[in-house]
């Protein structure tokens, strides 16, 4: 029995890997922070990904609970962040964009379902505190209750 | 040839995902200046809608318990005020043009939504969606009325005429201690 004809193999490969780097996107940041997504049914899409920015909150993952302990964490970034970070970070990501896409900038909570609101109450003061004031809540989309 | 393609295509799955970017957007107010006095903004009681959440995720909706399933009706119910009642919103009469024409609104109608320190952010977000969803569901509803057409297929100058005639005015206060600790 003849062995079977491999060389086209590489090409169909190829074309495997254009369509998952045409529909995937790279990964933000490392989490470091859990995060379960609430649901909701109205929900928007944020169109260009340059102009957002990402607040995660939640509680830490394993590997860093024994060094931050088990209370709700807010993540800039690649780092665990105070509340008081926030406003200077968004000022700071602010200035470096473009002059007139900066008020454009929207600001995309990623919180854990689970987290107690008064959490999220002081992360918008400090928005507004910086004048980031459209935001999103990220959620999955459900079809009903 | 085909390994080191292989070894790409691994290398782009394990580095990216699929999920879209998608949540409730909303709009903060303006931060008050330090030298500005709080003023009590007077609110006529028939204009305002009050959604509170305590700590045990339970709704209140002027006074009265509710389960979340029910407030978008209310929401409706309480934004369009079909019947021109009074304990309802004060409709106003504007000509908005277009296709719209003259139409009866209520102009100034405040959502009012007050949470707990301890209340759940899914609750929270769930009476979020209530509200934006009663909203969408009355604007299309509007679309459908005066242009025969669902509101996300109009071009964007009918869809802020309709916006007008609806305008989303969900206020949030800071949060407070609703007993229950």
């Amino acid at each position: 029995m003849p062995a079977l004809n491999t060389s086209s193999l590489p090409d169909i490969i190829f074309m495997l890997l254009f369509f998952f780097m045409s529909v995937t996107s790279m990964k933000e940041v490392t989490y470091k922070v859990q995060i379960q997504n609430p649901s909701a049914t109205e929900l928007t899409k944020l169109e260009k990904k340059s102009l957002v920015r990402y607040i995660y909150v939640g509680t830490p993952t394993k590997e860093f609970q024994k060094q931050f302990g088990s209370e709700t964490r807010i993540q800039l970034d690649d780092a665990f962040a105070d509340k008081s970070e926030i406003a200077d970070y968004i000022i700071n990501e602010r200035s470096a964009m473009n002059e007139s896409e900066q008020g454009l900038m929207t600001v995309s909570i990623k919180a854990d379902k689970e987290t107690r609101m008064g959490v999220i109450a002081d992360i918008k003061q400090e928005l507004r505190k910086a004048y980031a004031l459209k935001i999103s809540y990220a959620a999955t989309q459900r079809t009903n209750y | 040839m085909a390994d080191i393609s292989f070894l790409l295509l691994i290398f782009f799955l394990v580095t990216t995902s699929m999920d879209v970017n998608q949540g409730l957007t909303r709009r903060l107010p303006a931060p008050i200046p330090p030298d500005q006095k709080i003023e009590d903004t007077d609110i006529n009681k028939r204009n305002l809608l009050v959604v509170k959440i305590n700590s045990a995720n339970q709704l209140m909706v002027q006074g009265q318990e509710m389960s979340v399933k029910q407030l978008r009706e209310k929401a409706k119910e309480f934004i369009a005020n079909v019947n021109d009642d009074a304990n309802l919103p004060k409709l106003y009469e504007e000509d908005f043009g277009g296709a719209i024409g003259v139409v009866k609104y209520a102009k100034n109608h405040v959502i009012s939504v007050q949470n707990d320190v301890d209340t759940q952010y899914q609750a929270y977000l769930d009476v979020q969606n209530e509200l934006v969803a009663a909203y969408n569901e009355l604007r299309d509803e509007c679309a459908h009325k005066y242009y025969h057409k669902a509101f996300n297929e109009l071009d964007e100058e009918d869809q802020k005429l309709i916006q007008k005639v609806y305008p989303q005015k969900i206020s949030e206060a800071e949060p407070k201690n609703y007993g229950g600790n």
